[in-house]
């Protein structure tokens, strides 16, 4: 049963993501990608460069983008559902929670213990993503099949980001721009 | 006092708003909300805002979504906060509907495809980015048990391919245990 089956992935996603931004994105790609193999780490980083360009958080883009791609818009309905359920629940018994009894340490607690794993769980997130740019779909990793193009758009706009400050959304169109003028000019 | 009703029209337009506009993730959206509902409406007061928003960051799911509850909810109870998810939904499933549309029938463009593939090497450098930021941040607190925390959740996920949502729960059980033990401490 696919709605189902989307339905229990997005729950999931919404369920165990904290931290917002990107913090979804390992979760994502654990269900979709690893686990149900309903979109390609290719696509889902096609998904996640779209999700950076519209507005919208990651979580909610991609409920919508596989629900439609697997199962039409009924699909992208419950995955959409399915996503944000957690988030109702969980939220509007805290706010209750809160506007009754105005404290938070535990959650604090429970907090502070989660942002550090949080980090490292989007960097291997964004580690599969650079896999997947550098060397394709292919499971092995050799030197000799390097991307070094792609390599190099990769320092460049770190160094714009991390450097320059510049702003993301520019920083990936002009990595697309200069993929394009080197496929353009050297055929590659 | 104003009618519920108009509370929920003003509610359910200056979301949807917000929701379209919003480029950048939760948090901008976040201090949107603030702006539109605190300064401009006094629908709410400062400080109750931001309570509000602690808990909408310190929940799971995304912060914009789980932002529109708690405004939703403070503001007109359950129905607040179902036409705020609602409004808040609205603008990213259109967009991304549309655009999966466009996808599938782009992908197999050989410009569209140079561009996506530049573009998959700038968003991973935009992940880089914001994980460099984000991990420097933990590093810089000099908490040694969150660096602990950091690198063995990288070492789980990306050497181990430990799945995500046991780490994620193991984390949260670990700050939840250490935060009671703290709190007996301190008492006895």
């Amino acid at each position: 049963m696919i709605y189902l089956q989307l339905f229990l992935s997005f729950l999931q996603i919404g369920l165990f993501s904290f931290g917002g931004g990107y913090a979804a994105m390992p979760l994502i790609q654990a269900q979709i990608v690893d686990a149900h193999g309903w979109l390609t780490m290719s696509e889902f980083t096609d998904l996640i460069t779209i999700s950076q360009m519209t507005p919208g958080p990651i979580a909610v883009n991609s409920a919508t983008f596989v629900g439609i791609n697997i199962a039409g818009i009924p699909g992208a309905i419950v995955a959409t559902i399915g996503c944000i359920l957690p988030s109702c629940v969980i939220v509007t018994f805290l706010a209750k929670l809160y506007l009754k009894y105005r404290t938070m340490d535990l959650l604090q607690g429970v907090l502070n213990a989660l942002r550090p794993a949080v980090v490292a769980l989007i960097a291997s997130a964004g580690v599969s993503i650079l896999l997947t740019a550098f060397w394709g779909s292919e499971e092995k990793i050799l030197l000799e099949e390097t991307d070094w193009l792609l390599v190099v758009i990769f320092g460049l706009s770190f160094l714009l980001l991390d450097k320059a400050k510049m702003n993301p959304i520019l920083v990936m169109i002009l990595a697309g721009v200069m993929k394009v003028a080197a496929a353009l000019i050297g055929g590659v | 006092m104003k009618s519920k009703k108009r509370v929920l029209i003003s509610l359910f337009f200056s979301t949807l708003y917000l929701s379209a506009f919003t480029f950048g993730g939760g948090y901008v959206i976040v201090t949107l909300m603030k702006k539109k509902f605190v300064d401009e409406y006094h629908w709410i007061e400062e400080n109750e805002m931001l309570d509000l928003v602690a808990i909408a960051q310190s929940s799971p799911g995304a912060i914009a979504v789980n932002g529109a509850i708690v405004v939703g909810y403070k503001l007109a109870g359950m129905a607040g906060a179902i036409t705020a998810i609602i409004a808040t939904i609205i603008p990213p499933f259109v967009i991304i509907s549309l655009i999966s549309v466009f996808y599938n029938a782009f992908r197999g463009n050989f410009l569209v495809s140079q561009m996506l593939e530049g573009m998959q090497a700038g968003v991973g450098a935009v992940i880089a980015a914001v994980v460099f930021e984000m991990a420097a941040g933990v590093v810089h607190g000099k908490n040694p048990i969150s660096m602990a925390i950091m690198v063995f959740a990288f070492l789980a996920a990306c050497i181990l391919e430990v799945n995500v949502v046991y780490i994620v729960i193991i984390c949260g059980l670990f700050g939840l245990i250490r935060t009671l033990v703290q709190r007996r401490r301190e008492r006895g």
